[in-house]
């Protein structure tokens, strides 16, 4: 049957008005969903109503899922959701949701979860840290931002330095972001003559420049991959480089951060959320209800194999961020930091414990990762860190 | 109005096996005239599909390779600098004016069409093919997505030149970097995956015709258990060709012939070191002996 067939029928009117209400009404659905369909796509889908014989569900199918996904996430969800709405079993469950609407559904699903998370771990480290090492910040006295700068993050213990190191975090990624843009900008000017070798290849045309020579772009900053450990074991520092990634996260064009300790997940998109409420709230709705214990072996065979692929390059520096101590299998690790090692320009190990004094690496996991990494810096104060922007931004 | 399978089967006409789905999404390419930006693994038939649009349409295809760094000049137009300077030099002595002497050099015959201004100046609508968008800069996307809207192109000595057809623009992605939303908005979206038993054995057949089909059958289930392994490169569409043309020479009936040669020919297939040693010897057995 063809559209021109469903024309001829009488009441055709009511027919074709109740198909634009229904594609209107399925857009509406996939909106509640997340969709990003906006109304251009609109405008083509009750088009693509009148143009595709709807009786054909297949074509219907096809063509709207081409026409209003945006992305993988969205191809990969469109059919069920398409049989939700078009279906009519679920139509019921479909009404109500629509009504109730997308809130309805997360309220259910935050409240599934756990309330505690990370940061709440987090956060309650810090605060079995600042009671042991009390004594410590004592003795250290009044904070200049220059010891401040020297000190472990462990043994910062008072609000105000905690505060004014807060600050200084966030000073060394602006800083690091300004250079960036600074070098992007000089990328962006085009293409730049170059002089002195355009004029030397003018002689062999009696001066008259046929040649040109250029300069070669600079080339771009490369693309920052940053895993964190986030097990117990690192707690006490965990608060103070979630900040540091996060600044950095906000100031690279191209940077992305992970975190893990039995699992791994994508943190980037949290980091990058401008209220800091909010993104405390959705770093723990992250990483709400892990079990304990470190498995950096599987957390990179994670990553290998989801985020490496697409992320990870010949323009891409990885660091990561741990102590070392896994509770999984050594030669799994060993594997995988092997298999990431060959994907990546560089790959960095940072490890707090470094920057104490007598400090070896030789728990099993450390030993296992080491071979295949570039450099191995600590990553315990300010300064550590300070010291790590030439290595992150050089290739 | 054409129907879904009556594309289909044009694209097959024209050497390319698509789905159903796929042959819908190329349909509304033309009836929208919006850009279809398709995505999937690499080796999976994306820039194929462009090629087989233009044949069914028996019209160009113009192709932009993208890369980081692509400028205007060189996706856009360009100035073809020397002549300029070779025109200026002859008529210095002539008695044209300095301004009669700039508007005869910047003038169309001295421009260098690059490809998107070459796909909005052919007479007939052509099929454009923006290859590996991911890999151009932000900025440039930005730019395409100007030039996709208003299909018209400015240059500042010439004045806009608007578009004489309007070209079925087709974006492949790898997905090295996330487009901007803008973009995916812009376009129809397909997401192509790897091919399943069926189709990889009609592409078979469709480039290898003398190929046996016990040979066939066996080629294509091997390689689909193929891409069940962990592979650093799972093996495309091309690799399926390259390894059946490969095993035609050794003119064999079945898989189970000549092990041992066929063995050697996996090179075909996996391309690093670590995937030859992820399928072991007794992989190997497994896999000759379940496809037969």
């Amino acid at each position: 049957m063809s559209p021109s067939a469903i024309s001829n029928k009488p009441g055709e009117v009511d027919l074709a008005d109740r198909l634009c209400r229904r594609v209107a009404g399925f857009q509406a659905f996939l909106r509640g969903h997340g969709f990003q369909a906006g109304i251009p796509e609109a405008l083509d889908a009750q088009k693509l109503a009148q143009f595709v014989d709807i009786t054909d569900r297949r074509r219907l199918r096809a063509g709207l899922q081409s026409l209003l996904c945006t992305g993988y996430r969205e191809w990969n969800r469109f059919d069920e959701l398409f049989d939700a709405y078009w279906l009519p079993p679920n139509r019921s469950v479909l009404r109500e949701s629509r009504v109730s609407g997308n809130k309805a559904e997360k309220a259910a699903d935050l409240a599934s979860r756990p309330p505690k998370g990370l940061l709440a771990d987090v956060r309650q480290g810090g605060g079995d840290a600042a009671k042991v090492g009390g004594d410590d910040a004592a003795q250290g006295g009044a904070s200049s931002a220059e010891s401040l700068k020297r000190r472990d993050f462990r043994l910062i213990t008072r609000d105000d330095e905690l505060e004014a190191l807060e600050r200084l975090v966030e000073r060394l990624a602006r800083r690091m972001r300004r250079r960036m843009i600074r070098r992007q900008r000089v990328a962006a000017e085009g293409r730049r003559l170059h002089l002195r070798r355009t004029l030397r290849n003018s002689l062999q045309f009696g001066g008259t420049p046929i040649e040109l020579s250029y300069r070669r772009r600079r080339r771009k900053p490369p693309q920052l991959v940053l895993l964190l450990d986030v097990s117990r074991s690192m707690s006490i520092y965990t608060y103070m480089l979630l900040r540091f990634t996060g600044a950095i996260v906000h100031g690279f064009k191209r940077a992305d951060a992970f975190v893990f300790h039995t699992q791994l997940v994508s943190v980037t998109d949290a980091l990058k959320e401008r209220n800091s409420e909010r993104m405390r709230d959705r770093l723990m709705l992250l990483s709400a209800g892990w079990s304990g214990g470190t498995r950096i072996g599987d957390s990179l065979k994670t990553f290998n194999e989801r985020f490496a692929p697409q992320l990870v390059g010949r323009r891409s520096v990885v660091a990561i961020v741990s102590d070392g101590f896994d509770t999984g299998d050594p030669e799994l690790l060993s594997g995988e930091m092997q298999r990431l090692r060959s994907r990546a320009r560089r790959l960095i190990w940072l490890n707090p414990l470094l920057g104490r004094p007598g400090y070896e690496p030789t728990s099993s996991g450390m030993a296992a990762a080491l071979p295949w990494v570039d450099l191995f810096a600590p990553a315990h104060n300010l300064e550590s860190l300070l010291a790590l922007e030439p290595e992150l931004v050089r290739l | 109005m054409v129907t879904a399978t009556g594309f289909q089967e044009r694209l097959a006409a024209a050497g390319y096996i698509a789905e159903a789905g796929l042959a819908a999404a190329l349909e509304l390419l033309q009836a929208l005239g919006r850009p279809l930006l398709i995505e999937g693994d690499a080796g999976v038939g994306k820039t194929e599909i462009a090629k087989a649009l233009a044949r069914v349409h028996d019209t160009q295809l113009i192709r932009l390779q993208c890369y980081e760094g692509l400028d205007a000049s060189s996706a856009v137009y360009e100035w073809d600098y020397q002549r300029q300077l070779l025109a200026i030099k002859i008529r210095e002595t002539g008695e044209l004016s300095s301004e009669q002497t700039e508007r005869h050099i910047f003038s169309e015959a001295y421009l260098l069409k690059r490809p998107l201004l070459q796909a909005i100046t052919t007479p007939e609508p052509s099929v454009l093919l923006i290859d590996e968008i991911d890999r151009a800069d932000e900025e440039f996307e930005a730019y395409l997505l100007e030039v996709l809207s208003d299909f018209q192109i400015s240059i500042p000595e010439l004045g806009t030149v608007p578009a004489v057809s309007r070209p079925y623009v087709v974006l492949t992605s790898n997905a090295t970097r996330d487009l901007s939303d803008a973009l995916r908005r812009r376009c129809l979206y397909y997401y192509l995956e790897y091919p399943d038993f069926d189709k990889e054995l009609r592409i078979i057949r469709v480039h290898l015709p003398d190929i046996g089909s016990q040979l066939a059958r066996q080629v294509v289930s091997f390689v689909q258990s193929l891409r069940q392994f962990d592979l650093r490169k799972t093996p495309g569409i091309a690799e399926t060709l390259d390894w059946a043309t490969a095993i035609l020479q050794l003119d064999v009936k079945d898989l189970g012939d000549d092990p041992e040669a066929i063995k050697s020919l996996l090179v075909c297939v996996l391309k690093t070191r670590e995937d030859r040693a992820a399928v072991s010897d007794v992989d190997f057995q497994r896999l000759l002996a379940s496809s037969g």
